[in-house]
């Protein structure tokens, strides 16, 4: 029964940490609260469902233009809205309200397109579940999780482990000074997002595999959940990230099982304001000092 | 051409706030039907929202983006006093100001010090928090059913005025126009008072304001405290006003709508708030209209349109229509520069 519990959890957890990792390599570059990625990572899932059950394309060939697709919409964002808010030098706040209005514009086209009744989300595989002590485990989660180590590995190599990365640590500290060393800022935040909202689209379509169900308030739901989760491991910190993603899980499934159901989705949130007011940078995290 | 308009408006201030308001007062006597009545005390309501949200945002800078929190906990205080307590609706709404005071001091002690960016999102998460609790604290809320028979509103027991039945749409209306009315002098005041010039420079440079001086700390509660309540008093009036509450109306969107309002009338500007409140809500009845003639599938596109209006705003003035426009400010500007060209003038 307790076995259980942690290996739903960490299910969960898995799941939260797979966004995590992604929108905390963006956040890391930019300094960007997306709202957008959320609502990208659920249009994933409803491309996919467009693509594979209504137009009958190869499974992998559907999965690969969700990702695209989606990577490209938040490249439009970028090069639209972003990037001219960013040249205004505008407060930062300008920037996440722009996203919020990205995410109520991608959700609510979803809404239109698809209807707000939850859809199934094919998959071709089937794999059998397992027991393992006295607990049922889904292989799936297994592979939730696995993506999500790669996932992290592969963004920390980018990161810390290759030029453009180099690039992308500059312009985070200093955009000015990046440009005068001769990186192409522009390009290097394109490629952020575009890296970004194509890992968000992933684990859009691996969540909706999950559940094997998906609705456009999962946006919301997990979106707002995975940000704390990013928060709790230290924003910006990828491996940070992935152990506050199966924190989360296991909190909210122990909640679950042991307090009260109903409050369950209250927990992440807590987590988020206390970590912010006791700890803001977060378990892994460096405490930043701000400088008149 | 905006600048124009601008620019008469400052020149007969007090002359447009009174047509406005004498619009305002003679609207349910110019219009009879039920429902252009409750989208006007719709109108109201969201005024006092977007107020309150600006009062924090364009005044003091920071972004509150769990502004249906606050709506929601007036609401629920509202009900609950009146159903189970009956306690009549005046002082029920001024015990409900008073709770929503409390807990935006509550939230605001330990969560100001959070930069600007996490602060907005602490906000959300804790607008969540407080929409969970409302729909799982079953014996008191009454959980995902809601509060039914909250009775409308009253002056003490005294139901109708002049032969204005308090419980009908227009006594209604009167009732949130007094409040909207009270609540934008109080403002005002406020706002061109020492703590108002407090607040614009927080805005400004908060470190430069402590340098002068100025607890940025305890004005930013005080600011955020009195958005809560504004927020808390539409809540109030909104439960008497339906006459029934449940969680799902104080949600993520109606923050979000919240949010927009202001933006979009203008940061630091009240008849700012007040437009962009009529905007939006008049906005969704218009499409509804403009449905009859070309399809229902543009009511459906009223959530799109109003994402698309805070990323067009935000891209090209993000400090909304008003924005940026004092109209006092502007109008001694123009007779300043008036009374130089006249002196030049004479003197040759």
């Amino acid at each position: 029964m307790h076995f259980q519990q942690l290996i739903n959890g960490l299910a969960v957890g898995s799941i939260y940490a797979l966004v995590a990792v992604g929108y905390s390599m963006v956040y890391g570059v930019l300094k960007l609260i997306n709202f957008a990625n959320n609502a990208f990572m659920v249009a994933a899932a409803f491309l996919l469902i467009l693509f594979y059950s209504t137009w009958h394309l190869p499974y992998g060939l559907a999965i690969i233009l969700a990702l695209v697709l989606c990577a490209a919409g938040a490249v439009f964002m970028e090069r639209a809205s972003l990037n001219p808010i960013r040249k205004k030098n505008a407060p930062g706040i300008s920037a996440l309200i722009c996203t919020v209005g990205y995410s109520t514009v991608i959700t609510n086209l979803l809404l239109y397109a698809f209807g707000s009744q939850t859809i199934m989300v094919p998959f071709v595989l089937h794999l059998p579940t397992f027991e393992l002590w006295g607990a049922v485990i889904d292989p799936f989660t297994l592979i939730i999780l696995g993506t999500a180590f790669v996932l992290m590995v592969f963004l920390t190599w980018l990161t810390y482990g290759t030029k453009t990365g180099e690039a992308m640590r500059a312009i985070s500290q200093n955009t000015q000074a990046a440009k005068l060393m001769g990186v192409d800022v522009n390009k290097i935040i394109t490629l952020t997002f575009f890296i970004g909202t194509a890992c968000a689209a992933l684990s859009g379509i691996m969540i909706g595999i999950y559940y094997s169900a998906v609705d456009t308030t999962m946006s919301f739901t997990i979106g707002i959940k995975t940000f704390a989760a990013a928060i709790l491991g230290g924003i910006g910190v990828l491996h940070g990230s992935l152990v506050g993603g199966l924190v989360i899980g296991l909190l909210e499934t122990f909640v679950a099982g042991y307090i009260s159901a109903g409050y369950k989705d209250a927990i992440a949130f807590i987590i988020l304001i206390l970590v912010l007011v006791i700890r803001p940078s977060g378990l892994f995290g460096k405490p930043v000092q701000s400088k008149v | 051409m905006l600048k124009k308009i601008i620019n008469g408006w400052a020149k007969h201030q007090v002359a447009v706030t009174l047509v406005f308001l004498a619009f305002l007062i003679l609207y349910p006597v110019l219009f009879h039907s039920y429902y252009l009545r409750n989208v006007a005390i719709q109108c109201l309501i969201y005024s006092l929202l977007s107020l309150a949200l600006n009062l924090i945002m364009g005044y003091t800078g920071i972004v509150v983006l769990g502004m249906a929190a606050f709506y929601g906990i007036g609401a629920y205080a509202l009900a609950l006093l009146t159903t189970k307590l009956g306690i009549s609706f005046l002082p029920a709404v001024a015990l409900a100001v008073v709770i929503t005071f409390c807990f935006g001091v509550l939230l605001a002690l330990p969560t100001l010090r959070i930069q600007g960016n996490y602060l907005a999102i602490v906000t959300l998460g804790f607008c969540e928090i407080i929409r969970i609790v409302e729909l799982n604290w079953v014996s008191l809320t009454n959980g995902p059913f809601g509060i039914k028979q909250i009775p409308a509103p009253d002056i003490f027991g005294i139901k109708s005025i002049f032969g204005l039945k308090l419980s009908k749409p227009e006594g209604k209306y009167y009732v949130v126009l007094i409040l909207l009315v009270i609540t934008v002098v109080i403002l005002h005041n406020v706002l061109n008072s020492r703590s108002g010039r407090a607040w614009k420079s927080i805005k400004g440079d908060p470190i430069a304001a402590r340098a002068m001086g100025i607890n940025v700390f305890r004005y930013k509660v005080f600011a955020f405290a009195i958005c809560a309540a504004i927020a808390g008093l539409a809540g109030a009036y909104y439960a008497a006003y339906t006459g029934y509450v449940d969680s799902t109306t104080f949600n993520y969107n109606q923050s979000i709508l919240i949010l927009s309002m202001t933006i979009m009338g203008g940061l630091g500007s009240i008849p700012g708030s007040i437009i962009g409140a009529i905007f939006f809500v008049i906005l969704p009845e218009v499409l509804r209209w403009l449905g009859t003639f070309c399809g229902e599938w543009i009511v459906e596109w009223r959530q799109i349109i109003y994402g698309l209006i805070l990323v067009i705003m935000i891209m090209f003035k993000s400090d909304g229509i008003l924005g940026g426009f004092d109209l006092r400010q502007i109008h001694l500007y123009n007779k300043l520069v008036k009374e130089k060209e006249a002196e030049e003038k004479q003197n040759g």
